[in-house]
């Protein structure tokens, strides 16, 4: 077995085993899983150190057939697009595992066994080169986060539980239908031969809307968003964190990996309404969340105002550059990278920022089961180690340089301006309003006296807690400081990617 | 060189994290003097890298230490520019800032988060170098808003109370708004100039100058707005300005350190390093002369009616913002940077003797409740009296020079306005003379006003406060003196700053000048001196010998006094429009867009009309197998006639 098989199966059959242990010797089961996830971390590791950066093909590729009568291989691969999201994957998952250790008393070895599965599950979906074998992972990353908010959820679980499934299925649904279509035109599932089929327009239109239905409802954009806000306040802690984290991410690398390439000039031809809807994300979504009074909610809202970033960088491309008569891009290529490369870098930096502000919330929901701004204030009083950390993550959030959460915002920006002056005045509105909802909220719950006694007799942070907020809050300072190494692994892929988006497949 | 000048950055930063993680365990002693001598050292190396640049012409130091991001052919690195114009600046930010951690020590004394404080005040420190050491875009936006960062966690540094966090939150924001301008105006100057590095981007203006955007405005005029709108932000010009005297609810040190000496120039920094950009653009130098002039005089006037101790020196320093910003906008930039220097001391000492003052008393900051503090504060006494000569422009001391070079460069120049924003600078000197004898006679002359426990207690502070006070005061007094003739007319700022010949305002004055003792013994001819000492007249007046004036002027003008108590409505303006503005609209898109219409009518709806379709359908299906014995029949039967009805059927062509 070769190493994204290993990478993909060790979790889940490990899950499996984890299962197996059962909730009787939960702590057999919980150590098993954190050992199972450190592995598959170590492992995803010597992806990156054995990556070739130079180059945009495929790596670590395996192809055997699968269903051969339709032409279905098991065929899987990465670039420099989806190796940042896998190890985010691994990396995330370690940590919602030990953040559940003590929290899931309810079915634990269950728990530990859902997030192990989904770990499996979305490595596959970042690395499949098979349309179907994409799309089954894709819904199969449905069934464990579909069972985290359903038993280890809140109050109204059932309902977001639903809400988020139906949601994401009807959007996908549509994306299968597209792939059976251009299978009946093409005779493959392969993404490679997916990437060469000529489409007229039409045809990529109906294919660029079925794909964006999936993606967008995953982002999620305006208008598909709704099911974020509620499947985030009913969801436990680490299924939070993995959906923020990850799963939001699979909509933005559907961008990348299908729409961009398959459908280049539907994505062009629809660039314009995209964009509005990821200004409007951006815009409409920061004046929500800062009204909000559920900080899960506010922190859902800001995602979806964060990952508005994700999609103006990816479809901005179209108003810098073009293709010119003679093969050669006209317009200035940076102003694109910026683009594209910030969109990828946002989505990772999100992942972290995301994830750790989840934590927190998880960290004052485990103490005092409120998750309303209104029952804390003066929490530093209390947790001044923790408050340090908030105030980090929230100012990450805010975008401040030095921590990730500029980064990506900065490239977006910096593209989007190109493309045309408005759309960075919009999308860097998020300075002002993304800075007044995140550090309104600090100051509402950290800041200020104690008007809650039961605030005032809150335990800080222990080592467990310490560990996983140290580690991320690492994470968001190292790539503030140092965004390089992530820039240079995906900018070969990104250079190919473009060229695709920019190539017609319409016939002259 | 490049060792000394990352020394000089990063001594701060240690200092700050060592005390910052293991403040508790290293105790009070050990902290403060970790922080002080990471500043120490810095200092000692700005000093060195001063001599080595100014005095002895070295040459411009501008590397690149590491690739922050490499995309394409854009290279955006983190590095150092240092040159005359950075050497002053770091021996400003770091003398001050070792006399403000000197400070602390008694400031602080008494509180509890006494090493976090150092902690914030070194990674300040750290942060502010970064800023004026920048060689590109990027890290001065890391520095830029790093020492914002660190100016919302000063000012809110007293968590407990509810007003110095709304303060904070406010400062933040309202610095937010001056860098949204200035991000668009960093990712505008990157398309048209293609690079984000100082000097590249300074070799290109000329190229680039000409270049248009929106239809016909020129490109470099929109740039230079645009980053002057973060310079309005930092350096808190009218209308970015609501944030400072909020500020104030900070500890004092940081009010000194932060909010006079060092970030709140950082614009004023900013606007002088990008010289090369602004020339080209009268249009932008303009508005930020005609911002600057209304800065100055009217947060000036609003200095008058201020009662509480640090605000009337934070209106103050609104008002000398104003003075540099229009040295700005009449190409004087040396000169801005001059009164730069001279007010980061005399500030920086104004803000700490009104420390001083309130340690003595307890905490109290009204002046009304002062009085004749002269005889219990001696040095605390004398050594404002120097800060204030020195802001109020009194000829000798340092702020003489630098304000009467302000005024004078305005004469000089050739810009639209600059005759209306002349009589502007002249007025601001006479309004500042009141405001600040007015609060200086308040203080420490007259009755003794103070309650009667508060006077028992009454003394002298303790050295580590005293002695910055004084070592603050000797430049407050000379450096104009020594420093006028190097800065503006024999080089030490050449090299950094470029200004284009039409703007002859400099050159002017160069012309004009003799020596800075010629300057003094002309002051009595001069209109500004005159100004001066009418201000001082009728603060001397009003304050202590003709109150009741004072109190019939205010019912006289209520109206006028009524615009300047309501600080002429800007935070009622923000307060209304903005914060509840974004607050209703946040709740209406919610509310109704997105909670009632996507979800309650689109999401749920779809949910329900599905569940309505199957309500009607469901009797139907009642498991009963003689009713779907009975529908299949009648379909059959339905089917049967359509084929018998029809002659040309598909069914009829399958059969046969």
């Amino acid at each position: 077995m070769e190493l994204l098989s290993i990478l993909i199966w060790l979790p889940v059959f490990g899950g499996g085993l984890v299962l197996a242990i059962g909730n009787n010797r939960s702590e057999v089961a919980k150590w098993t899983s954190v050992a199972i996830s450190v592995v598959v971390f170590v492992l995803s590791l010597s992806l990156w150190t054995g990556f070739d950066t130079s180059t945009s093909a495929m790596q670590f590729v395996e192809n055997s057939p699968w269903i051969a009568q339709f032409n279905i291989n098991y065929h899987l691969g990465i670039d420099g697009i989806s190796l940042p999201l896998i190890i985010l994957t691994t990396f995330s998952t370690i940590l919602v595992i030990i953040a559940g250790w003590e929290v899931i008393k309810n079915r634990p070895a269950e728990y530990m066994a859902a997030f192990l599965m989904m770990e499996g599950v979305i490595i596959g979906v970042f690395s499949s080169l098979d349309a179907i074998l994409f799309y089954v992972f894709w819904e199969a990353s449905l069934i464990p986060m579909l069972l985290i908010i359903g038993v280890w959820g809140g109050q109204n679980r059932v309902y977001a539980a639903i809400k988020f499934f139906l949601y994401t299925f009807i959007g996908s649904v549509f994306m299968l239908v597209s792939l059976i279509y251009m299978y009946n035109q093409g005779g493959s599932f392969s993404l490679a031969a997916l990437n060469d089929l000529p489409l007229t327009l039409t045809e990529q239109s109906w294919i660029f809307w079925a794909f964006f239905l999936a993606f967008a409802v995953k982002v999620p954009m305006f208008p598909v968003h709704t099911w974020l806000p509620d499947a985030h306040v009913q969801a436990p802690t680490g299924g939070s964190v993995i959906l923020a984290a990850i799963m939001l991410k699979m909509g933005g690398y559907g961008f990348f990996r299908f729409s961009l390439p398959i459908t280049p000039d539907a994505s062009s031809e629809f660039a314009t309404v995209v964009i509005a809807l990821s200004l409007i994300a951006i815009v409409y979504i920061g004046f929500v969340a800062l009204v909000q009074k559920d900080m899960k909610k506010l922190i859902a809202y800001s995602s979806i105002s964060h990952m508005g970033f994700v999609t103006l960088g990816v479809f901005a491309l179209f108003s810098i550059v073009e293709m010119g008569v003679d093969g050669n891009i006209i317009g200035s290529l940076e102003g694109v990278y910026l683009g594209l490369e910030g969109a990828m870098i946002q989505m990772i930096s999100h992942g972290f920022i995301s994830a750790a502000l989840f934590l927190v919330v998880g960290v004052l929901y485990e103490r005092l089961h409120s998750r309303e701004i209104s029952t804390y204030g003066g929490v530093i009083n209390s947790m001044p180690k923790f408050t340090g950390f908030a105030v980090l993550f929230a100012m990450a959030n805010a975008g401040l340089p030095g921590t990730s959460g500029f980064v990506g915002e900065f490239m977006v920006i910096l593209s989007a301006l190109q493309a045309n002056f408005w759309y960075a005045f919009l999308a860097a509105f998020t300075l002002i309003v993304g800075a007044a909802y995140t550090l309104w909220m600090v100051k509402r719950v950290f800041w200020g006296p104690v008007t809650n006694p039961e605030v005032s007799t809150l335990s800080d942070i222990n080592n467990r807690e310490f560990f996983i907020l140290a580690t991320l809050a690492v994470a968001v300072l190292v790539m503030g400081v140092y965004p390089q190494p992530v820039v240079e692994v995906m900018h070969a892929s990104v250079v190919n990617l473009l060229e695709q988006a920019l190539t017609t497949k319409l016939p002259l | 060189m490049e060792n000394i000048y990352l020394t000089i950055a990063l001594a701060p930063l240690v200092g700050s994290i060592i005390v910052g993680l293991a403040g508790n365990r290293l105790g009070r002693t050990l902290s403060h003097t970790i922080t002080i001598l990471g500043v120490a050292v810095s200092t000692a190396l700005a000093l060195y890298v001063f001599n080595h640049h100014v005095l002895e012409g070295g040459e411009i130091f501008n590397q690149n230490l590491y690739t922050w991001m490499q995309i394409g052919g854009l290279n955006i690195s983190v590095g150092f520019l240092v040159d005359n114009l950075t050497s002053v600046m770091l021996v400003i930010v770091s003398f001050v800032s070792l006399m403000v951690h000197i400070y602390t020590i008694g400031y602080m004394h008494d509180d509890d988060d006494y090493t976090k404080f150092f902690s914030y005040i070194s990674l300040f420190t750290f942060a502010m170098f970064i800023l004026v050491m920048s060689n590109n875009f990027m890290q001065l936006f890391f520095g830029w808003e790093a020492v914002g960062l660190v100016s919302y966690l000063l000012i809110g540094f007293w968590h407990h109370k509810e007003s110095a966090n709304e303060a904070s939150l406010k400062a933040f924001i309202v610095n937010r708004v001056g860098d949204f301008g200035f991000l668009l105006g960093i990712a505008l100057l990157l398309m048209f100039f293609g690079t984000l590095d100082y000097a590249e981007t300074f070799a290109l203006a000329d190229q680039v100058n000409g270049q248009t955007i929106f239809g016909d405005v020129s490109v470099i005029t929109v740039i230079c707005l645009l980053l002057f709108v973060g310079a309005m932000g930092k350096s808190a010009q009218v209308p970015l300005h609501v944030w400072l005297p909020g500020s104030m609810e900070g500890p004092t040190p940081i009010s000194a350190l932060i909010h006079a000496a060092t970030m709140v120039t950082a614009g004023i920094f900013m606007v002088s390093r990008m010289s090369p950009i602004f020339e080209l653009s009268d249009v932008a130098l303009t508005v930020v002369m005609v911002i600057g002039a209304i800065t100055a005089l009217f947060m000036g006037l609003l200095g008058i009616v201020q009662n509480d101790i640090k605000r009337v020196v934070a209106y103050s320093t609104l008002s000398q913002l104003g003075y540099m910003t229009v040295a700005l906008g009449v190409s004087a930039y040396s000169v801005a940077i001059f009164h730069l220097m001279t007010h980061a001391f005399f500030k920086a000492l104004l803000f700490l003797a009104a420390g001083s003052v309130i340690v003595a008393m307890h905490h109290e900051q009204d002046i009304r409740k002062m009085g004749n503090l002269r005889k219990k504060m001696p040095i605390t006494y004398i050594t404002s009296l120097v800060g204030t000569l020195a802001l109020i422009g009194f000829p000798g001391f340092a702020g003489f020079f630098s304000k009467d070079m302000i005024i004078e460069a305005v004469h000089f120049s050739n810009l639209p306005f600059a005759n209306w924003v002349y009589y502007a600078v002249v007025a601001g000197v006479f309004i500042t003379a009141l405001y600040s004898f007015r609060m200086f006679f308040l203080v420490f002359h007259g009755e003794s006003r103070v309650d009667h426990h508060t006077e028992e207690h009454l003394h002298e502070t303790a050295p580590s406060i005293t002695a910055p006070l004084i070592m603050l005061a000797i430049p407050s007094a000379v450096i104009g003196y020594f420093t006028i003739e190097p800065m503006l007319f024999t080089g030490w700022l050449d090299k950094g700053i470029y200004i284009d010949p039409v703007h002859g305002s400099l050159a002017a004055l160069k012309e004009h000048f003799h020596s800075a003792m010629t300057l003094i013994t002309h002051a009595v001819m001069t209109l500004p001196f005159w100004m001066m000492v009418g201000g001082i007249t009728t603060a001397w007046l009003f304050s202590l010998h003709k109150i009741e004036w004072a109190d019939y002027l205010q019912k006289k003008f209520h109206r006028i006094n009524y615009a300047l108590e309501s600080l002429y409505g800007f935070d009622r303006f923000n307060e209304i429009v903005f914060v509840n503005g974004a607050k209703k609209l946040g709740n209406l898109l919610w509310r109704v867009s997105d909670m009632a219409i996507i979800d309650q009518l689109m999401v749920n709806g779809s949910a329900r009309f599905a569940g309505f379709v199957g309500s009607v359908i469901r009797p139907i299906q009642t498991g009963y197998l003689y009713h779907y014995a009975f529908f299949m029949i009648i379909g059959l039967m339905l089917v049967l006639t359509w084929v018998l009805v029809s002659g040309d059927n598909p069914l009829i062509r399958l059969g046969s």
